[in-house]
């Protein structure tokens, strides 16, 4: 078969054979371009990767990719996908789900997903709407937003995926935005080396039901001012000129400060590796809602057996001390007695 | 009941104790006290040591939902009856001869289930003014002649056991926790069960707490040299060893048989199992006891929810394994839209439900039949679902198995039903060769290569492309290279399995799925209906399914015995029913449908074969009555030549 016998792979080699029936100009275009685009770069292997998707708009996407894939029941793709990865270590999967799948009706999933560590690479397209049921508000969706269910502004606090993430301990969390494919590709590359549950939140323009959602932070022209990106090892600085920063003040909360006021050496130091996700929460309670300085970037990637690996030791140890299993002696294992012919 | 002898020997004149007991055929005993008794315990050891004398055994445990009910009272009476036999026998017994109860509330719970002349072993020590009141007495039972037609024999279980434990030094408070261990000796004796089972069975179970092994070692001696010297037992009796089929046998559960039956299932198939699982009464002890064997190659996972626990498994079935999940009724409804996608999807999968009292919560330590439409129809869509049941705790290891044989085959999920009635008792269970199992891994067969020739001449792979015979579509599983295709629950095109919004794609998808589910018809066994005088012989057909098989077939025996023609068919295949159950219903003049519901098989084989069946419907939280079944039959009969019976007949006894 030709896929055994190449070994790189282009876009091309990546995408299936379905038209791809997102909106025209919906941001969920760009995230598939730069999946596709990792693939080859990243060597990964089309039959060894599997996408596990839920409903929504942003589940369409295993239908995409010419990979095994799997687009399951509404908010039960962690689930499904939990039972892949710990069956079959030796693949990748990848789940996709949205601000609705995976924080509504699926909330429980994702959050235990993230807490078993369970090898997958989750990406959350958070566009801040039910786009597939036609402009409901969702979870992620500002407070007082009006929509279809909504007439009156909605009343519901929303959730901030990034702080959620990092409540469950999940090991790796990340955020990126649909309007900058080298930020999508770089993150998604390092959620994929993740060995564990990694989170990865991505800022998706809906642009028929939440048009400009997220464009005062996105647009090319605010972004020097409005993205805070977080890069481990370094200072966490922002603006056009790196005249603003982050410290983390007496109470452990992260603020913004200008740079000249407090001097350089008080900037926060970004450290994804910190074992405590403290830090990373402070970080991740910076904006209230995508109209503020936001950062994104990897909040945190630390190390910790993942569930797969701890279950498959469990196997290997059980093999070690018993043996394989004897059906027969298993079936003689509590008392018995003999009854002879005859008697 | 005749064949008893307990009650009648019980009136001989009181006599020293002779060394010689008493030769009895069968006996039923019930254990019954504070659910903090150990009641349970003493209920499995007993049933140990006469499954290794070798009686034929049949048990029930029946204990309360509640952990811990407030001591003393009614509700809180836990219970183990067992009947044990020197001939075959088939359910737990309608009354037992004999009682065993640690404090008033369990003595009220269960005189009235007593058979007259029956023996009653009361904890004296038990029956204070304010036991009795907990209990709700208003006057003391022991002399009030409510208890008359009885044999009473009050022993001080408690004082007794504390005054035999001292030399192990064990605490007053600990001390009276082993009176269970007395009762069990002195019943021991009672029935001459040998007592080294036991006694090694504490060695075994406590050789890590001297103090605890000590305590009950001298409790279970006490109560065995209580029997033996103490003068108010006119005699021992015993139950020879019945006549088994030769063979190597064990006492199982249906629990432990299930969780067996799916190790067995993962290797017959030679595949890896994945449990998927929530926590649930009645149906958890699966889940521990296949925990205990990861070295067979199975994987469970205690998931965050019934939901994730049936996900996980039909996600380790699309990545190439048995996956199996285990519940209860509350957790059925659960799982009703991941069997949906299974059903779509169209890959193997083993839900197994051990059904109980519902609806919602319900009874949740008793058992009930009435899950048996939902697992028919209990989804959106058309969804048909193969449903199998096992019918007694050892048929629950092959039912899996079969149940797994057709999941495999055709590639879809299989619903079990077991229920709390067998998943707790236990019988002796002759144990299989192994190399008389079936082989399944024929059936698996997963894709390794295309199955499709495009007309451009490229070779690709269609998930959706059936086999001719069973319909069933390929298993091409992740990491198999140049398979990789896409599904999903929506509705899919014939053949190339892509998304399909086309109407008449959709109708032909829906009917090729039904038609898959009901060919499974040919290629299980034809009903085999017990009738002496074959096939339509007898004057009325009982159609039972489940666990109600012993009471069932007890019943039929018993009412042949007294002359009259019956015939019993036993249903494992519920969906699709054998492919002869139409011309088996219609060679009946009558046909008697006991169930443990209000009617669903009833309901289901009308529907089908246009028979007037009747119905015999219990709906209590316990099983039926080998009589209950046997009164039913006989009224049955009566009334055949009458025009027009007066439809289903209604629950028999009175009290
Ligand atoms: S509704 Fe919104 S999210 Fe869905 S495809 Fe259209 S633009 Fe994209």
């Amino acid at each position: 078969m030709t896929d055994l016998a190449a070994p790189t792979t282009t876009r091309k080699d990546w995408a299936s054979d379905q038209e791809v029936r997102w909106c025209p100009g919906c941001g969920d275009y760009s995230i598939l371009t730069a999946v596709q685009l990792l693939m080859p770069e990243i060597g990964a292997k089309r039959e060894d990767t599997v996408f596990i998707s839920g409903i929504g708009c942003s589940s369409r996407f295993p239908y995409y990719m010419n990979t095994y894939g799997v687009h399951s029941i509404h908010g039960r793709a962690p689930a499904f996908a939990t039972g892949v990865a710990l069956s079959r270590p030796d693949l990748h999967v990848w789940v996709v789900t949205g601000d609705g799948d995976a924080l509504s009706i699926g909330g429980n999933h994702l959050l235990h997903a993230l807490r078993r560590n369970v090898n997958l690479t989750i990406i959350l397209f958070n566009n801040q709407i039910y786009g597939l049921t036609k402009g409901q508000y969702s979870p992620t969706s500002e407070a007082g937003k009006v929509t279809k269910s909504t007439p009156f502004g909605s009343l519901d606090h929303p959730y901030n995926p990034v702080s959620l993430a990092l409540g469950a301990e999940a090991s790796f969390v990340a955020r990126t935005h649909d309007m900058d494919r080298k930020h999508m590709m770089e993150v998604f590359r390092r959620a994929y080396e993740h060995k564990g549950a990694a989170l990865v939140e991505v800022y998706q323009n809906c642009n028929v039901f939440n048009d400009g959602a997220f464009e005062a932070i996105t647009a090319k022209d605010n972004r020097p001012s409005m993205l805070i990106p977080l890069e481990h090892g370094k200072p966490v600085r922002f603006g056009p000129q790196g005249e603003k920063g982050v410290v983390i003040n007496d109470q452990g909360r992260a603020v913004i400060v200008d740079v000249a006021e407090v001097g350089e050496e008080r900037l926060l130091v970004h450290d994804e590796s910190r074992p405590d996700p403290s830090v990373a929460f402070a970080l991740s309670r910076l904006a209230n809602g995508p109209h503020e300085p936001t950062p994104i970037g990897v909040f945190r990637a630390v190390e910790r057996p993942d569930y797969g690996s701890l279950v498959a030791r469990q196997m290997d140890e059980a093999v070690a001390k018993k043996g394989p299993g004897d059906l027969s002696a298993l079936l003689r294992s509590g008392t018995t007695w003999t009854v002879e012919a005859g008697q | 009941m005749a064949d008893s002898v307990v009650s009648s020997s019980a009136h001989s004149p009181s006599r020293p104790n002779g060394h010689r007991p008493q030769p009895v055929d069968r006996v039923v005993i019930r254990f019954a006290g504070d659910s903090g008794d150990g009641m349970q315990l003493a209920g499995d050891r007993f049933t140990a040591s006469s499954a290794i004398f070798g009686n034929d055994i049949a048990t029930f445990p029946d204990f309360p939902a509640e952990i811990r009910a407030p001591a003393g009272t009614v509700a809180g009476v836990s219970a183990f009856q067992i009947h044990i036999s020197d001939h075959d026998i088939l359910t737990p017994g309608d009354h037992p001869n004999v009682l065993v109860a640690m404090n008033p509330a369990a003595l009220k719970a269960h005189v009235p289930d007593l058979e007259p002349g029956a023996a009653i072993l009361l904890n004296s020590d038990a029956f204070d003014e304010r036991s009795l009141q907990k209990a709700g007495y208003v006057a003391d039972p022991r002399t009030d002649h409510s208890l008359d037609s009885f044999k009473v024999y009050e022993v001080p279980m408690t004082s007794l056991t504390m005054e035999a434990v001292k030399p192990s030094g064990t605490k007053a408070r600990d001390a009276e926790r082993s009176k269970n261990f007395f009762a069990l000796g002195l019943v021991s004796w009672m029935y001459s069960r040998p007592p080294e089972p036991t006694l090694e069975w504490v060695a075994k179970r406590f050789a890590g707490n001297d103090m605890v092994r000590q305590a009950n070692t001298l409790a279970f001696k006490a109560g065995w040299n209580f029997g033996e010297t103490a003068e108010i037992f006119e005699s021992a009796y015993e139950v020879k060893p019945a006549h088994l089929p030769a063979g190597t046998y064990t006492n199982i559960s249906g629990n432990t048989a299930l969780a067996w039956g799916v190790v067995a299932a993962g290797q017959l198939a030679k595949l890896p199992v994945f449990l998927g699982s929530y926590p649930i009464t009645p149906a958890s002890d699966v889940l521990h006891e296949l925990s205990k064997h990861k070295n067979f190659g199975v994987r469970t996972l205690q998931a965050e929810d019934e939901i994730a626990g049936v996900g996980s498994a039909l996600g380790a079935s699309y990545a190439g394994a048995l996956g199996v999940t285990t519940t209860s009724g509350p957790g059925l409804d659960l799982k009703a839209e991941t069997i949906g996608l299974a059903v779509s999807l169209e890959l193997p999968l083993l839900v197994i439900d051990i059904q109980r009292g519902g609806p919602s919560t319900g009874l949740p330590t008793k058992t009930e039949q009435a899950d048996l439409l939902q697992a028919m129809y209990g989804r959106h869509g058309e969804a048909p679902v193969p449903v199998l049941a096992p019918s007694t705790p050892g048929d629950c290891f092959y039912t899996v198995i079969e149940a797994a044989r057709i999941a495999l085959k055709y590639r879809t999920p299989v619903i079990l039903l077991s229920d709390g009635y067998l998943a707790n008792g236990a019988e002796p269970w002759r144990i299989p060769e192994v190399s008389d199992l079936p082989d399944l891994s024929a059936d698996v067969r997963q894709a390794s290569s295309p199955n499709k020739v495009l007309p451009d001449g490229s070779e690709v792979f269609w998930p959706y492309l059936r086999d001719t015979e069973t319909l069933a579509r390929p298993w091409a599983v992740p990491g198999t290279p140049g398979l990789m295709h896409r599904i999903g629950g929506l509705e899919k095109a014939d053949g190339s399995g892509n998304v399909s919004y086309d109407p008449a794609n959709h109708d032909l998808m829906v009917r090729l799925r039904a038609q898959k589910v009901a060919g499974i018809a040919r290629d299980i066994p034809p009903a085999e209906v017990d009738d002496p005088d074959g096939v339509g012989g007898a004057d009325l057909l009982v159609l039972a399914w489940g666990s109600t098989y012993g009471a069932v077939q007890a019943a039929v025996r018993a009412v042949r015995a007294g002359g009259r023609r019956v015939a019993h068919l036993h249903l494992r295949h519920l969906n699709p029913f054998p492919a002869n159950l139409g011309d088996v219903l219609r060679a009946y003049r009558k046909v008697l449908v006991p169930e443990v519901n209000l009617g669903q098989l009833r309901r289901l084989v009308r529907a089908e074969y246009l028979v007037d069946a009747e119905g015999l419907n219990k709906v209590s939280g316990q099983p039926f009555r080998r009589e209950e079944v046997q009164k039913a039959i006989l009224a049955s009969l009566g009334s055949l030549g009458h025009a027009n019976g007066n439809g289903a007949s209604q629950q028999g006894r009175a009290g």
